[in-house]
C-alpha cells in the first residue's frame, strides 16, 4: 500500500458540466455514468456523513478541501441507510486513512454503493465556477467524449423539476430505536412523531437521548393521521429538492399547527415558510459548510451552523404569527422563523450537525421544552 | 458594557527570543492598525526597535523604553490611558499587565484591563486553578499536581508515578520545563523549573507521551459569541513544545465527530474564561490503539483526550492561523477588545461577509520550525517541552506533500533538502534519530527510504501513520525518478508531489536548469491559487497567493507598475527580525511612490506576510525555483518580469541576486554584481586597494597548505571565516597554526569555496549604514561598538551617535564610506563595518575596513528609529530613479541628534542547553533591545535593564579572569569593590584581587576537588553576576569556564565574557543617575530633560 501513487493506475474521467466546460481528473469509486446537479460544500471534514445525507439525492457533490478521505469509513459516521449523492469529486481521494474506526478507505465505500466518483480534479477552480455561474448540472464520464456526455446530459431531466422527497423518505411509519444510545434514567418520554422528507439519523439520534418516542412517517402521511400517533410534537425534517414541489406536506403542516408543538428543520423550514405565505426562491449556489453564521435576532448572539441547502425562504412575504427570528450573517436570508403565539419554529440549518458544529443542539431541548409546557400525552 | 476607550496603551513582547518572536511584531502591529480603525489613541511601549509596531506611522505615540513596571508606570503617568490591552505582547504583555496591578498603577490611575482580565489570566495560568476551573466545567485534564516545594514534588512522583511532565508556571516558551523519565532527570527538571517559576511552581503531569497533540484557535466577543478560526495538528506527537513541532492545518486525521468534541470543548473553555478575544487551547487526543495502545480502547465509544494548555490572548500560534486561513486573530482581537462585536465586523479578504465565521480552506498548510543548531552544533539537540526554535516556516499547497517539500525547502537550512541524510546514518547498525530532535522529520524519511513500513515507524515514533505513509508516497515518487525516464507525466505527477527542480534533478541525474526548460517545455508550470479564507465560495478581495500544479490561474498579472521585494524567510540567528522590517518599509515605500509592491516570504509570523502589507503576497519558498517562477507568473504573457529588490530580505534575498541575474531577470538597485564584488575576496581587495582606503591584511585560501603560510605572513591572531557569511557562522579567531588545521578539518567538512583570513585587529569596531544614489552618498549615523573587534557585530552593544571617535576618524569613516559606496556602484542602501586601531596606522587615521554589504543590514531599523532618517524609503526610491537630492537630503553625515541609543543584543541560552554563552565573531543573539535617552549613562543604564544584565549597587561578583586580561580587568576590580559588590573569584583571579588590596572569597574552579567550587557558588545564589573571560584561542565546552557560564544562564544572572560589556554595565552602576521616560519622537526632537516626567 504504501506506494500510495494508485492514481496512475486509476481511469481517466471528467466532469461534463451543461454550459459545456469539462473537468478533467481519474475516476474513483463506481464504473458508472452518473449525472446530479454540481453543488460544492466547505466542510474539511464530514465527507461520510455527507455522502449519506439525504438531502444531496440528484446532486453530485464537491468537497472544496483537497484532501478527502483520511480518516476513511466506518459503520457509525452514516446518516442514512444509503449513500445518497449521485456522484462525488474531489481534488484527493486518498487510499491511505488512518483512523481507528476505518474499515474501508473512500473509494472502495463508493465503489461498494455503486456510486461514480471524480478525483485529482481542480476543484477550487470548479467551485469558483459553480460560484460565479450559479450551480450546474453535471454529469461524470469516463467512456464518453465530452460532446457525447454533454449531449446526453441535456437529454436529462432538470436536478429542480424532480421530487426527490419521494424516493428518500421512509415508506411505512417505523420507531426508531438505537442501541447505542442509553436514555435518560427517568422523566417523561414524550412522542415524537418526524415527517421524514429525507431525515438524517442524527435528528432522530437527538430526540431519543434526550429521552423521546421517536416514530418516523412517511411524506405523504396526513395530518389526520399524525394526529392519530397521539404525538406530543412533530418534527418536519430536512430533505432534498425544491420544496415549490411539496404542496401535500404545507396542508398536512396546515393541520398540525396550533395542535401540537412543530419544530421544521431545513425543509421542513421551508415548508414552514410556505405556509405562512413565504414564497421560497433559489440560491445562486446555496449553502453547504459547517461554517455559517447565523444571529439570532433577539439576543444577537451569532451561532456558527452546519448548512446544506439549496433553496431559501423569502422573508419578505411572510405573513401573519410566523416571523423572521434567526438571519444568515453573509447574506441576510432568512435561518428561522418563530410563531408568536404557537410553540413553532423552525431554521433553515442543521442543529443536528453531524457533520458540522454542535453549537445549536440546544435547539432540541428548546423543542422539548415547549412539549413539556403543551403537556405530554403518553408517559 | 463600559464606553469604548478613547487612549490604550498596548504592550509589546520586547526582544526576539526563542518562544517569542515575530509574531508579536505581527500582533501588535494589528492592534494599533486595529485602534486606528476604531478612532482610537495608541501607546505602543516596547524595547524593541527592529520593530514595525514601533513605527511612528502605526501607533500613535511610540516609547521604546525597558519593559518594566517602574518604566511603564511612567508612560501611564505620563500619558493617562484609559484602557491597557495585555493580550497581544506575549507572555510579557500578560505578566506586566499583572505586575502593574499588583503595584496598584492600574488603580492608581484608573487604567481598566481590556481583552482579558486578572482571573483569566491567573486562571490560565495558575495551573491548580485551571484545573478546578476545568474540572468545573467538565473538562478532563491529565493527573496532576501542582507543586512548590521539592518535597511536594517526590510525593506527586509516587502518586502518579514516571514519567512525568514538568512545567513551570508564568515562563515563556516552556523555559524550564521537561520530561523526567527517570529520578535522576526528575530532580533535575523539578529543581530548575522551580528556580525559573518567577512564583517558584510546578506543575507535575501524568505524561501523555504517544498522544496526539491539537490546537484550536478560538474568539469569543462580550456578547458571548463564539467562533473557532483554525485547527491545527501536530505531527509530532505529545511530548514536543508546539512551538518545536511541525504542525497541519487543519487536521488531517480527524473525523468530524472527533474535530467537533474538541472544538466544542475549546469553545467551552474560552466562554468560561470569559476572554474577549483570542485564545489558543492546546489538546491531547488519544492515539490509535494498534500504534501507541492506551487503557480502555476497546470499550470507549469516542477517543479520550485532554486539555494541556491555554493561552489567553494572540499567541505564535494565533499568528500562524492567522496565515494559514487568511483570518487577520489579532486585528479582531483587539476590535473585540475595545467593545465591537463579531458580527458588526467585516470579513476584510471578503470585504463582503461577515467576521462572525469560520475560515474552510481549501489546501493543506505545513509548518517546520527552525532550529539553531546549524550553529550550534555542540548543543543539545533533544527536544521536549521546551522551545529551542527560534523561527519557522509555513507552505501551503493543496496536498500534504507538497506542501511539506515546499516547506523544506523554505527552511533555507544549508543543504538539507529532503534528500539530505547525516553520513552516519549509512553506517550499518548506527541509529537514525527517531525520538524527537530537529533532525527527525529527515530520520523519518531514511528509515522509510530503507524499506521499514509507516506502521513500523509509527509504532516505534507515535507519530500517526497517516503522516508517514505520505512521506513514504514521496518516497515512493524518489524511486520512481531514479529509475525512471522522465516523462511529461511522471515530471507533472513529480511537480504536483511538490517535488523542486533542484531535486528532480538530483534523482533523475540532471540539472535544475534543464529540468527547468523541460518543464517550459512540456507546459508544466504553477498556477497560483488564493488564501481566501471561505474556500472560493465568495469573491475576495485578498491578494494572497501560493504556488501549486493545477488547472486554473487565479493571480493573474494585470501589468501594473510594480516590484517584487524579497523577504528574508525564517527568524534565525544572524537574519532576524531587522529584516521583515525592512521588508515591509520597503513595500510601504513603493506604494507610496506608486508602485505596486509584490512580497516573497515564508515567514508566517511576520508583519511582511500581512496581506494587507503589500499589494500581493506570495507564500513561497524562498529559492530560485520559488522567487523566479513567481516573477514568470508576474510577467505573464507580456513575458516582462517585475523588477526585484534583493537589499532587504538579508542575506535570503541577496544570495538570490545571482540566479536573477543569470535568468536575465532584472533587479531594482544594487547589481548582482556590486554584491559579487562584496563577496569575491579578490576583487573587493583590489577595489579597496585601489581606493587607498586601508584594510587588514589577509587572503582568501581553499587550502591548508595555502592557508598555514597566509596566517603566517599576515601574523596571528587571525580571523578566518568562509567567504560566505551569514551571522557570522563558523567565524573565528584563531591564535595559531595548530588552531587553523582544526578550524579547516570542521569548516571543509561543511561547505565548500574559499576560506578568508584576515589579520586580526584588536581595536574599536564602528558600523555605518549609508545610502547610495550613484552620485552622492547619505550617511545617516556612525554607530560604535562597546565590544572591541572580534565580538560579533550582531552581539555587540552599539551606541549612537559614537562616543570616542576622534573628528579625523570620523572624517576618515565618512570619507572612506562616500568612496567605496560610489565605488561599488551601490544603488540603495550599504553596511560597512570598521575597525579603528590607531596603533596599527600610526600615521593615519588608523580606521580599516573589514567588511562591506551592499545592502540593508540589521541596524537599519535601530538607525532610522534614532535619527529619524526614513533609510529604507530612501533606498527605494533611489532604486526608482529618484536622487537623494531630489528626496532632500544632502551628501554626508546626518547631522547628530541631541539623545544616545544604545542597541543591545539579547540571548536565549537558558532555552539552549550545552551551548556556550561566550561573545565571540560567531552570532549568538535572536534579538535586541534599545536605550534611549540624554545622556550616555542612561541610555546604557536602559539597554542593560532591557536586556536583563543590569547590575545593582552591591550585587556579588564572581570573577574568573583569563590570564592575558587581568592587567585590564583591575579597574573593573575597583569600580566593583568601591561599589560594594562582594567579589568571589577563581584561584588566579583572587591572587590578583588580594594583590589590589581588594578582600576577595576564592573559589576553586575545579568541580571535582570539594565544594563550594565555582558552580556551587552561582547556583545557590551567593553570586549574582559573573565575570568570565577566556583563555585565548577557541573556547571549548570541555573548559571550566563553559560551567560557570551555563551555571549563570540557568539561574538567570548576568556573565559578562567580554570586559567591555562589563565595563559598561558597572560604569552605569557607578553613575546611577535618574532615566527619562519619554516618547522616541521627544528625544529625537531633543526636548529638554526632566519634562512631564
Amino acid at each position: 500500500m504504501s506506494d500510495g501513487l494508485l492514481n496512475g493506475r486509476r481511469p481517466p474521467a471528467r466532469l461534463v458540466l451543461a454550459d459545456g466546460s469539462v473537468f478533467e481528473g481519474v475516476g474513483i469509486g463506481a464504473d458508472v455514468r452518473t449525472s446530479g446537479e454540481v453543488v460544492f460544500n466547505t466542510s474539511m471534514m464530514g465527507y461520510q456523513e455527507a455522502l449519506t445525507d439525504p438531502s444531496y439525492a440528484g446532486q453530485i457533490l464537491t468537497m472544496t478541501y483537497p484532501i478527502q478521505g483520511n480518516y476513511g469509513t466506518n459503520s457509525g459516521d452514516v446518516e442514512s441507510s444509503q449513500l445518497q449523492v449521485q456522484g462525488f469529486i474531489v481534488r484527493e481521494a486518498t487510499d491511505l486513512p488512518s483512523h481507528w474506526q476505518s474499515t474501508a478507505t473512500l473509494d472502495e465505500y463508493l465503489r461498494a454503493a455503486g456510486i461514480a466518483g471524480l478525483a485529482e480534479v481542480d476543484t477550487r477552480a470548479l467551485t469558483r465556477k459553480l460560484r460565479t455561474h450559479g450551480v450546474l448540472m453535471g454529469t461524470i464520464t469516463r467512456d464518453e467524449t465530452p460532446a457525447q456526455a454533454l449531449a446526453r446530459l441535456r437529454s436529462e431531466p432538470d436536478y429542480g423539476s424532480k421530487d426527490y422527497v419521494a424516493a428518500v423518505s421512509t415508506s411505512t411509519a417505523f420507531d426508531f430505536e438505537d442501541p447505542a444510545i442509553s436514555l435518560p434514567d427517568d422523566g417523561p418520554r414524550p412522542h415524537v412523531v418526524v415527517l421524514d422528507l429525507g431525515v438524517k439519523r442524527n435528528i432522530l439520534r437527538h430526540l431519543r437521548r434526550r429521552g423521546c418516542t421517536v416514530t418516523a412517517v412517511p411524506h405523504d402521511t396526513d395530518a389526520e393521521t399524525i394526529l392519530g400517533l397521539n404525538p406530543d410534537g412533530v418534527l418536519i425534517s430536512p430533505g432534498p429538492g425544491d420544496p415549490m414541489l411539496l404542496d401535500h406536506v404545507v396542508s398536512t403542516t396546515r393541520g398540525l399547527v396550533g395542535r401540537t408543538p412543530i419544530m421544521g428543520i431545513c425543509l421542513g423550514h421551508q415548508v414552514l415558510g410556505r405556509l405562512f405565505g413565504a414564497a421560497t426562491y433559489k440560491l445562486k449556489f446555496g449553502h453547504r459548510g459547517a461554517n455559517h453564521p447565523v444571529r439570532d435576532e433577539l439576543t444577537g448572539r451569532v451561532y456558527i451552523t452546519s448548512q446544506n441547502h439549496g433553496y431559501a425562504v423569502d422573508g419578505d412575504r411572510l405573513s401573519g404569527p410566523m416571523q423572521v427570528a434567526q438571519i444568515h450573517l453573509n447574506d441576510g436570508t432568512v435561518e428561522g422563523l418563530q410563531h408568536r403565539e404557537e410553540p413553532v419554529f423552525s431554521i433553515q440549518y442543521h442543529s443536528e450537525a453531524s457533520p458540522g458544529p454542535h453549537d445549536t443542539e440546544f435547539l432540541f431541548d428548546r423543542f422539548l421544552q415547549s412539549v413539556k409546557e403543551r403537556g405530554h400525552h403518553a408517559s | 458594557m463600559p464606553d469604548k476607550p478613547s487612549k490604550v496603551l498596548i504592550i509589546g513582547s520586547g526582544p526576539i527570543v526563542i518562544g517569542q518572536a515575530a509574531e508579536f511584531d505581527y500582533a501588535g502591529t494589528q492592534a494599533c492598525k486595529a485602534m486606528r480603525e476604531e478612532g482610537i489613541t495608541s501607546v505602543l511601549v516596547n524595547s524593541n526597535p527592529a520593530t514595525i509596531m514601533t513605527d511612528e506611522d502605526i501607533a500613535d505615540v511610540v516609547y521604546i523604553e525597558p519593559l518594566t513596571v517602574d518604566s511603564l508606570s511612567r508612560v501611564i503617568e505620563r500619558e493617562r490611558p484609559d484602557a491597557l490591552l495585555p493580550t497581544l505582547g506575549g507572555q510579557t504583555g500578560l505578566n506586566l499587565a499583572v505586575a502593574l496591578h499588583e503595584a496598584g498603577v492600574l488603580e492608581r490611575y484608573n487604567v481598566r484591563l481590556i481583552g482579558s482580565t486578572l482571573r483569566t489570566i491567573h486562571l490560565a495560568e495558575d495551573r491548580e486553578a485551571f484545573r478546578n476551573m476545568l474540572q468545573e466545567i467538565g473538562e478532563p485534564v491529565p493527573e496532576s499536581a501542582v507543586v512548590e516545594t521539592w518535597e511536594a514534588a517526590l510525593e506527586a512522583r509516587d502518586r502518579i508515578g514516571l514519567p512525568l511532565v514538568v512545567r513551570p508556571a508564568y515562563t515563556l516558551g516552556g523555559t524550564g520545563g521537561g520530561i523526567a523519565f527517570t529520578e535522576e532527570e526528575y530532580e533535575r527538571i523539578v529543581t530548575g523549573g522551580l528556580a525559573a517559576s518567577p512564583i517558584h511552581q510546578v506543575l507535575v503531569e501524568r505524561s501523555l507521551l504517544g498522544w496526539k497533540e491539537l490546537e484550536y484557535e478560538v474568539m469569543r466577543d462580550a456578547n458571548g459569541t463564539v467562533i473557532t478560526i483554525c485547527n491545527m495538528e501536530n505531527l509530532d506527537p505529545m511530548g514536543v513544545h508546539t512551538g518545536d513541532s511541525i504542525v497541519v492545518a487543519p487536521s488531517q486525521t480527524l473525523s468530524d465527530k472527533d474535530h467537533q468534541m474538541l472544538r466544542t470543548s475549546a469553545l467551552k473553555i474560552i466562554t468560561e474564561l470569559g476572554i474577549e478575544g483570542g485564545c489558543n487551547v492546546q489538546f491531547a487526543l488519544a492515539p490509535r490503539p494498534d500504534i501507541v495502545p492506551w487503557a480502555g480502547a476497546e470499550s470507549s465509544p469516542s477517543l479520550p483526550y485532554y486539555v494541556i494548555e491555554v493561552n489567553p490572548r494572540v499567541s505564535r500560534s494565533s499568528a500562524l492561523a492567522s496565515k494559514a486561513t487568511g483570518y487577520p486573530i489579532a486585528r479582531i482581537a483587539a476590535r473585540i477588545a475595545v467593545g465591537r462585536r463579531l458580527d458588526e465586523l467585516v470579513n476584510m479578504v471578503t470585504a463582503s461577509t461577515s467576521a462572525a465565521f469560520e475560515p474552510a480552506i481549501d489546501y493543506c498548510v505545513v509548518k517546520i520550525p527552525r532550529w539553531p543548531f546549524d550553529k550550534f552544533q555542540f548543543g543539545d539537540r533533544r527536544l521536549g517541552t521546551q522551545m529551542k526554535a527560534t523561527g519557522e516556516v509555513m507552505a501551503v499547497d493543496r496536498t500534504f506533500e507538497a506542501a511539506m517539500m515546499k516547506a523544506i525547502r523554505s527552511l533555507e537550512n544549508s543543504g538539507r533538502t529532503s534528500l539530505w541524510e547525516d553520513p552516519e546514518w549509512f553506517i550499518e547498525g548506527h541509529e537514525r534519530p527517531l525520538h524527537a530532535t530537529d533532525e527527525r522529520l529527515w530520520a523519518l524519511f531514511a528509515e522509510l527510504r530503507r524499506n521499514r513500513t509507516p506502521l513500523e515507524v509509527a509504532r516505534q515514533t507515535g507519530v500517526d501513520p497517516w503522516f508517514l505513509e505520505r512521506i513514504a508516497r514521496i518516497i515512493a515518487m524518489e524511486r520512481r525518478l531514479l529509475s525512471e525516464e522522465l516523462t511529461p507525466s511522471l515530471l507533472r505527477d513529480a511537480k504536483r508531489m511538490g517535488f523542486s527542480d533542484a531535486i528532480i534533478a538530483e534523482l533523475a541525474d540532471s540539472l535544475p536548469e534543464r529540468v527547468r526548460s523541460q518543464r517550459e517545455e512540456w507546459g508544466i508550470e504553477p498556477v497560483y491559487k488564493m488564501v481566501d479564507t471561505c474556500a472560493a465560495e465568495f469573491d475576495a478581495a485578498t491578494p494572497y497567493f501560493y504556488s501549486t500544479y493545477e488547472a486554473e490561474n487565479e493571480a493573474v498579472s494585470d501589468g501594473a507598475d510594480r516590484v517584487l521585494v524579497i523577504g528574508s524567510g525564517p527568524i534565525r540567528i544572524g537574519q532576524g527580525i531587522e529584516f521583515d522590517y525592512c521588508s515591509v518599509q520597503a513595500a510601504r515605500a513603493l506604494q507610496a511612490a506608486g508602485v505596486k509592491a509584490i512580497l516573497a516570504n515564508s515567514n508566517p509570523e511576520t508583519v511582511s506576510t500581512d496581506f494587507d502589507t503589500s499589494d500581493r503576497l506570495y507564500f513561497e519558498p524562498l529559492d530560485e525555483e520559488g522567487v523566479r517562477d513567481l516573477l514568470a507568473n508576474e510577467a505573464g504573457d507580456s513575458g516582462e518580469a517585475p523588477r526585484s529588490v534583493v537589499q532587504f530580505g538579508g542575506q535570503t534575498a541577496v544570495n538570490l541576486s545571482r540566479a536573477l541575474q543569470r535568468a536575465a531577470l532584472p533587479i531594482a538597485g544594487s547589481s548582482a554584481d556590486a554584491i559579487d564584488l562584496a563577496e569575491d575576496r579578490g576583487r573587493f581587495e583590489a577595489l579597496i586597494a585601489s581606493l587607498d582606503i586601508p584594510q587588514p591584511p589577509g587572503a582568501a585560501v581553499q587550502t591548508i597548505e595555502q592557508a598555514i603560510p597566509t596566517a603566517q605572513a599576515v601574523g596571528y591572531p587571525v580571523l578566518v571565516r568562509p567567504s560566505y557569511v551569514l551571522g557570522g557562522r563558523a567565524m573565528e579567531v584563531v591564535q595559531g597554526a595548530e588552531e587553523l588545521e582544526r578550524y579547516f578539518g570542521m569548516a571543509l567538512q561543511e561547505r565548500s569555496g574559499p576560506i578568508l583570513i584576515d589579520k586580526y585587529l584588536e581595536g574599536l569596531e564602528v558600523e555605518v549604514d549609508a545610502i547610495c544614489d550613484g552620485e552622492t552618498v547619505l550617511i545617516p549615523g556612525i554607530m560604535e561598538h562597546i565590544e572591541r573587534a572580534g565580538v560579533h557585530s550582531g552581539d555587540s552593544m552599539a551606541v549612537y551617535p559614537p562616543q570616542q571617535l576622534t573628528e579625523v576618524q570620523r572624517a576618515a569613516i565618512i570619507d572612506y564610506t562616500t568612496r567605496i559606496s560610489l565605488a561599488m556602484e551601490v544603488r540603495g542602501l550599504v553596511n560597512i563595518q570598521y575597525v579603528v586601531a590607531p596603533s596599527a596606522q600610526p600615521d593615519g587615521p588608523g580606521v580599516f575596513v573589514i567588511e562591506v554589504n551592499p545592502r540593508s543590514s540589521r541596524t537599519v531599523p535601530f538607525l532610522s528609529k534614532v535619527t529619524g532618517v526614513p533609510m529604507v524609503r530612501l533606498a527605494v526610491n533611489v532604486m526608482l530613479g529618484k536622487s537623494l537630492a531630489e528626496q532632500g537630503y544632502a551628501p554626508g553625515l546626518w547631522p547628530e541628534r541631541n539623545l544616545v541609543a544604545v542597541k543591545a543584543p539579547v540571548f536565549s541560552m537558558a532555552k539552549l542547553v550545552d551551548v556556550d554563552t561566550y561573545l565571540g565573531p560567531e552570532m549568538k543573539s535572536t534579538g535586541e533591545v534599545m536605550g534611549v535617552d540624554v545622556t550616555f549613562a542612561a541610555a546604557v543604564r536602559k539597554a542593560l535593564i532591557a536586556s536583563d544584565l543590569e547590575v545593582k549597587p552591591g550585587t556579588p561578583f564572581l570573577l574568573s579572569i583569563s590570564r592575558q586580561s587581568k592587567t585590564e580587568a583591575e579597574g573593573l576590580v575597583r569600580a566593583l569593590h568601591a561599589a560594594g559588590s562582594p567579589l568571589y573569584a577563581t584561584e588566579g583571579t583572587a591572587e590578583m584581587v588580594r594583590g589590589m588590596g581588594i578582600p576577595v572569597v576564592e573559589v576553586t574552579k575545579k568541580l571535582s576537588e570539594g565544594h563550594p567550587n565555582v558552580v556551587d557558588v552561582v547556583r545557590d545564589g551567593t553570586v549574582r553576576a559573573v565575570i568570565n573571560t577566556l583563555e585565548g584561542g577557541r573556547p571549548s565546552y570541555m573548559r571550566d569556564g563553559f560551567h560557570i557560564r551555563r551555571a549563570a544562564v540557568d539561574m538567570r544572572i548576568p556573565c559578562f565574557t567580554s570586559l567591555d560589556t562589563a565595563r559598561a554595565a558597572i560604569g552605569a552602576l557607578s553613575a546611577p543617575g535618574e532615566y527619562q521616560i519619554r516618547p522616541l519622537r521627544e528625544y529625537r526632537e531633543g526636548a529638554p530633560a526632566g519634562r512631564g516626567a
